[in-house]
């Protein structure tokens, strides 16, 4: 193949590519395009493959790794996505690092003059620190959210200034390693590289458990920017174009949970937020609520003729949603319309209650983007709020309040509320919901898991 | 008379438009799925397994090609991983005639 050839192919991927993440506009296009970004990359390993000299450790590698994935993929519970998607950043952030290290260290297998340019170095230096972050940062994140650390976030104080103060060094090193030669590179470079490895994990460890979503945003993002720079440092236009992609769809995410939030990007990636505030918030009132058992529930369902759900991250971890499903399916049965209305931060990642619902068989024409449904909890009878609770606190419309201004479901405006939680325990952001102190309101307490089912059964 | 353009700066011009394109491309896509989105922008950036599959190709093995070799099997995880899964979760969201039906 000649190098024009390769460079036309590495297009054609490219193109594919964006139709792949075109596609994902509707449910409709989205599994033909994600058929258009496998056959993008089958053509890109093809054509590489074609202009490899020696195939034993290509092939090889590609086996071992591609056994392990489809594995990984075939298990994977949809409830563990967030943690899966973590370790997959860590590894495309790894083969950043391990690209570039290879390119220092024989230039000439990437068609790179000997001894390395001036140019190809910066661009490297940037590859491997934004891979070697994107790694150790991911595997704190896969370990918060896979429960095998604690997800609290860990403060010390001067924090930013060391991060601070390591970014400054890691840049230094970052430029002797632009300034030296052959010989000297390794120093630098190494430095360099397990500095990143560190702030990697500096940034991550501040951030707690709830800024989840925003925190495995950021990392795709980064991940994307990784391959981005590696692509510069190789003059490989796809691996630029796919890095975009990836780099401003993260960037994207992020922003699209930040503002559901209520909260700046910096004031999430600064870190420490709900450790401080959600201690003074323990200290609440005892005032009354109306309490009500399953039964009382299967009773207002059943006479309601509109019923809107709002799913939140306790359904999930109570694993409820195919009971959820088996609740509703007797509704619709019994002549009430039922739909589900989603908050953009509900679950642990972007989209990770639709996915859920979906799971559970729920079709996706009764589920229900914030903005879309909002309007209509004022004529329906009952909101079932299940395991959600800043998502529907009133506050957010109260100036002054600390989450005001972030946009809410609006269950309140529904005839009768319904809520279900574990206990009277705040939220994420600590605040008292008055939702619950409503006198249309009734809460059932307990595990939204045998809750649902208590009431299936009393349907 | 001003001589050739420096491949880094071609480089540069392919980046931003690129850019500009996810931007575009990636606000069309519907809430409902972003974290299929977000699995199938994982697939896509482990194409760096192109740069993976340089390390790991030339003729004599060295320490730059071993290096190259766990690079491609890490990105190949992905590749796989990345697409599989995704298919998996949009096989959910297949539209059920029956319910369709039923909904409205």
């Amino acid at each position: 193949m000649t190098a024009n050839q390769v460079a036309l192919s590495y297009l054609v991927a490219s193109v594919l590519f964006i139709l792949a993440l075109k596609g994902l506009s509707s449910p409709l296009s989205a599994r033909r395009g994600n058929l258009f970004g496998i056959i993008g990359m089958v053509l890109a390993i093809v054509t590489t493959i074609a202009i490899t000299p020696n195939w034993t450790l290509v092939i090889a590698g590609i086996v071992v790794g591609g056994t392990i994935g489809a594995v990984v993929a075939r298990r994977v519970e949809m409830t563990q996505m967030p943690e899966l998607v973590a370790a997959m950043h860590s590894l495309v952030g790894l083969a950043a690092v391990l690209i570039a290290i290879a390119a220092v260290a024989n230039p000439s297998a990437f068609h790179i003059v000997d001894p390395l340019p001036t140019g190809n170095r910066f661009e490297l230096f940037i590859g491997t620190f934004v891979g070697a972050i994107t790694f150790s940062g991911s595997v704190i994140a896969f370990g918060k959210l896979s429960g095998k650390i604690r997800s609290a976030p860990v403060v010390f104080g001067g924090q930013h200034w060391v991060n601070l103060a390591l970014a400054l060094v890691m840049l230094g090193c970052g430029v002797a390693f632009l300034l030296s030669g052959k010989d000297g590179q390794w120093v630098p470079f190494g430095m360099m590289t397990g500095i990143a490895f560190l702030l990697g994990v500096l940034i991550i460890i501040p951030i707690g458990g709830a800024d989840m979503p925003v925190v495995i945003s950021m990392l795709n993002s980064y991940s994307g920017w990784a391959a981005a720079g590696i692509g510069f440092s190789l003059g490989n236009s796809m691996l630029i174009i796919s890095g975009s992609l990836v780099g401003a769809s993260g960037a994207i995410l992020s922003y699209i949970m930040c503002k559901a939030m209520n909260r700046s990007f910096f004031n999430v990636i600064l870190g420490g937020f709900g450790a401080v505030e959600g201690a003074v918030a323990g200290a609440a009132q005892a005032r009354p609520v109306k309490g009500g058992s399953a039964d009382d529930v299967a009773f207002l369902l059943g006479n309601a003729e509109s019923v809107i759900i709002v799913p939140g991250y306790g359904l999930a971890v109570a694993r409820a949603q195919h009971s959820v499903k088996e609740m509703a399916q007797k509704l619709t049965e019994k002549g009430v319309h039922v739909r589900y209305a989603i908050h953009p931060v509900a679950g642990r990642m972007p989209g990770h209650m639709n996915v859920l619902l979906a799971e559970a068989e729920v079709p996706y024409d009764q589920v229900f983007e914030m903005e879309d449904i909002n309007n209509e909890f004022g004529t329906t009878d009952v909101a079932l709020i299940l395991g959600a609770n800043d998502v529907v606190n009133p506050a957010a419309k109260t100036p002054g309040s600390a989450i005001f201004g972030m946009p809410i479901l609006e269950a309140y405006r529904a005839r009768t509320v319904i809520v279900n939680k574990r206990s009277m325990a705040s939220g994420y952001a600590g605040l008292d919901n008055e939702l619950f102190y409503m006198d249309k309101t009734m809460m059932v307490f307990g595990d939204a898991k045998k809750v649902v089912e208590d009431i299936v059964k009393a349907l | 008379m001003i001589g050739t353009v420096d491949p880094a700066i071609v480089d540069l011009s392919v980046f931003v438009l690129a850019v500009f394109v996810g931007y575009h491309v990636v606000w069309g896509v519907t809430p409902a799925l972003h974290t299929p989105l977000m699995a199938v922008t994982n697939a896509i950036s482990s194409i760096i397994i192109v740069g993976a599959m340089l390390a790991a190709g030339p003729t004599e093995v060295s320490f730059g090609s071993i290096l190259g070799f766990v690079a491609v099997t890490l990105a190949a995880v992905n590749v796989f991983g990345g697409f599989m899964v995704t298919q998996r979760m949009l096989a959910m969201f297949k539209k059920k005639p029956a319910h369709g039906a039923r909904a409205e």
